[in-house]
């Protein structure tokens, strides 16, 4: 029996279909090597010319030969920025904001989202009224424009007013998506299987209903980890993000703003690295989507 | 009218007293306090709140900015309106031609060179920053093209095309992305089915097959993408004003937030969605017009 299941479940189908996805692969790639670079920021940057430490993101090269340089002189791979900052640096440790932002701005949004999504769908009535109305009302805002709202109501924002703004804004997708689900599956046979063993809603909800909503929910937390990404990005370009010298992607794009035209290196690596992150995440993304719901393939 | 309460509980919870944002830090408190009475900010939220929905809806008067020097929000709105809308209907015209161009053509020469080159270009597209974009074309493009980098020049038809052709170029490219895959993926599912093949039987040639038979079915999603788009576009333009120093409405509420001026930033924020609001209710709107069943249905 067992051996039957897990060779033919829906899930492990999935997983075949997703790994002969080269693109979506690609995209696997892509996130594991920016996993790296934010977990091991200090191994991956180069060392102070006397060896002693690995540079700092926040550490200024004053001398002629490196302040302002272009990519490929000693010791800076990509160049060094407007305060003679190495530029490669900067991206390394950027990469564990991005990251930090897009996986937990989607954790507090799935968080809420399943909360409330499967409270409506599996409650109905009056509960899934004001949930549902509330829902629509978020999708009434563009979401950029609502995330900069409330973190206007922020004062000094910070990673973790990021983190809540993302959340805020992002839950309502999460909780349209799972109340479908929720409503399609409460009707099924083994939800009235559970009933008829007598178990709790909370347990039939938990044990039998949420797990098998999991598919949908994680090809959008995927492509939500991206839309986050790049919100993160245009946030901290806008100034209401990050401050500084924090090395948010964002941040160094405006941060170089007078010398783009000029020294074109402080413009175009950390776009480029914002740009790589976030097509990883979404061939990813779009791969989990054909991989769970084959229907959606041409 | 959620909306407007969303957006009223973010206008009283955006920290910082009023008055001495206006008055300055030095202002004799007692100064302060009478000019938070007198604009009432210190009646109780419900109060305030009505006073709000009254103005707004009966007057269309949005309050009037708290720091620069007392001008009305939608005086400052409406102009700064103006720039947004221009570059936002340009940027469209663009995301529409390229996008529903390359969805069509990729959708009927599915699977050739030029499919798999439009959806690769689409994907980045996707991904990509429109700021990043705006910066490669600052650096790379402006000079070649002989267009100005920054700025906004509205003395005549040609200036103002001028300042906004590169803006709307990047904004509408991305937007055409999304809307590209979606119009190629709509078409495709059209294109499978009996009638086409029926059509074509018929003798009818390929331009009318594609373009009458097929379009028009596969118009609902396109047209429902196009309007999440322009949602998509406004919020852009926020981000696009900003690389390219526009003077629109983006900009205003950037610069209001870095100034607290709270008026103007819940002005700005309800403008936007109320504009995007309306987007929606045309596209659902114009189903009926594309599909008939959904006119039967209604009545």
């Amino acid at each position: 029996m067992t051996d039957a299941r897990s060779s033919n479940s829906p899930t492990r189908m999935a997983i075949k279909r997703l790994y002969s996805n080269r693109l979506a692969m690609l995209g696997a790639v892509v996130v594991a090597i920016v996993v790296i670079l934010a977990l091991f920021p200090s191994w991956l940057v180069p060392s102070m010319a006397d060896g002693s430490a690995p540079y700092s993101y926040d550490q200024q090269f004053r001398s002629a030969d490196e302040y302002q340089q272009p990519p490929g002189i000693e010791g800076h791979p990509l160049g060094t920025d407007e305060q003679g900052r190495d530029i490669w640096t900067r991206i390394v440790y950027g990469a564990g904001i991005s990251l930090r932002v897009g996986l937990i701005g989607t954790m507090v949004a799935l968080l809420i989202g399943l909360v409330l999504g499967s409270l409506a769908g599996f409650r109905g009535g009056i509960v899934d009224t004001v949930i549902s109305r509330l829902t629509d009302t978020f999708f009434a805002f563009p979401s950029l424009l609502l995330t900069i709202g409330i973190l206007a109501v922020f004062e000094k924002p910070d990673e973790y007013k990021i983190f809540a703004a993302l959340g805020l804004v992002g839950w309502p997708g999460v909780a349209r998506i799972v109340r479908a689900q929720v409503i399609s599956l409460r009707g099924s046979e083994f939800v009235l299987g559970a009933r008829a063993l007598g178990q709790s809603d909370t347990r039939i909800l938990v044990g039998h209903v949420l797990p098998n909503c999991l598919g949908p929910v994680v090809v959008v937390s995927t492509l939500m980890i991206a839309g986050n990404i790049l919100a993160e990005a245009g946030l901290s370009f806008l100034g209401i993000g990050l401050p500084p010298p924090s090395p948010s992607w964002g941040r160094m794009l405006v941060d170089s703003k007078e010398y783009w035209v000029e020294k074109p290196w402080m413009g175009v690596f950390p776009g480029l690295a914002i740009m790589v992150t976030v097509l990883g995440f979404n061939l990813l993304g779009d791969g989990l989507r054909d991989a769970f719901d084959p229907k959606m393939k041409d | 009218m959620l909306v407007t309460m969303i957006v009223f509980i973010l206008n009283a919870a955006i920290p910082g007293n009023p008055g001495r944002i206006r008055l300055g830090q030095r202002a004799d408190p007692e100064a302060v306090e009478a000019y938070n009475t007198e604009r009432g900010y210190n009646d109780p939220l419900p109060q305030q709140y009505f006073r709000y929905l009254g103005n707004l809806f009966i007057d269309f008067d949005l309050g009037v900015s708290d720091v620069k020097s007392g001008k009305r929000v939608n005086e400052i709105l409406g102009e700064a309106f103006l720039v947004t809308l221009r570059l936002a209907l340009l940027s469209i015209v663009v995301a529409l031609f390229i996008g529903i161009g390359a969805g069509i053509l990729s959708a009927v020469r599915s699977r050739t060179i030029f499919d798999y080159v439009s959806m690769i270009i689409a994907i980045f597209g996707v991904s990509m920053p429109v700021f990043w974009l705006g910066i490669l074309m600052i650096i790379y493009v402006a000079p070649v093209l002989g267009l100005p980098r920054t700025g906004f020049d509205d003395s005549s038809f040609t200036s103002v095309l001028r300042s906004l052709a590169m803006p709307a170029a990047a904004l509408g490219f991305l937007s055409s992305a999304t809307i590209a895959r979606l119009s190629r993926s709509a078409m495709l599912d059209v294109l499978t089915q009996d009638y086409i093949r029926t059509a074509r039987s018929k003798g009818l040639s390929e331009r009318v097959v594609i373009l009458k038979h097929s379009l028009k079915n596969a118009a609902i999603p396109i047209v429902t993408v196009v309007g999440n788009s322009f949602g998509y576009l406004l919020v852009g333009a926020v981000l696009t004003e900003t690389v390219f120093a526009l003077p629109g409405l983006g900009r205003e509420v950037v610069e209001a937030i870095k100034t607290r001026d709270r008026e103007l930033i819940t002005g700005g924020i309800l403008l936007m969605s109320f504009v995007f609001i309306g987007v929606n209710l045309m596209v659902d709107l114009s189903y009926a017009w594309f599909d008939p069943r959904v006119r039967d249905d209604r009545r």
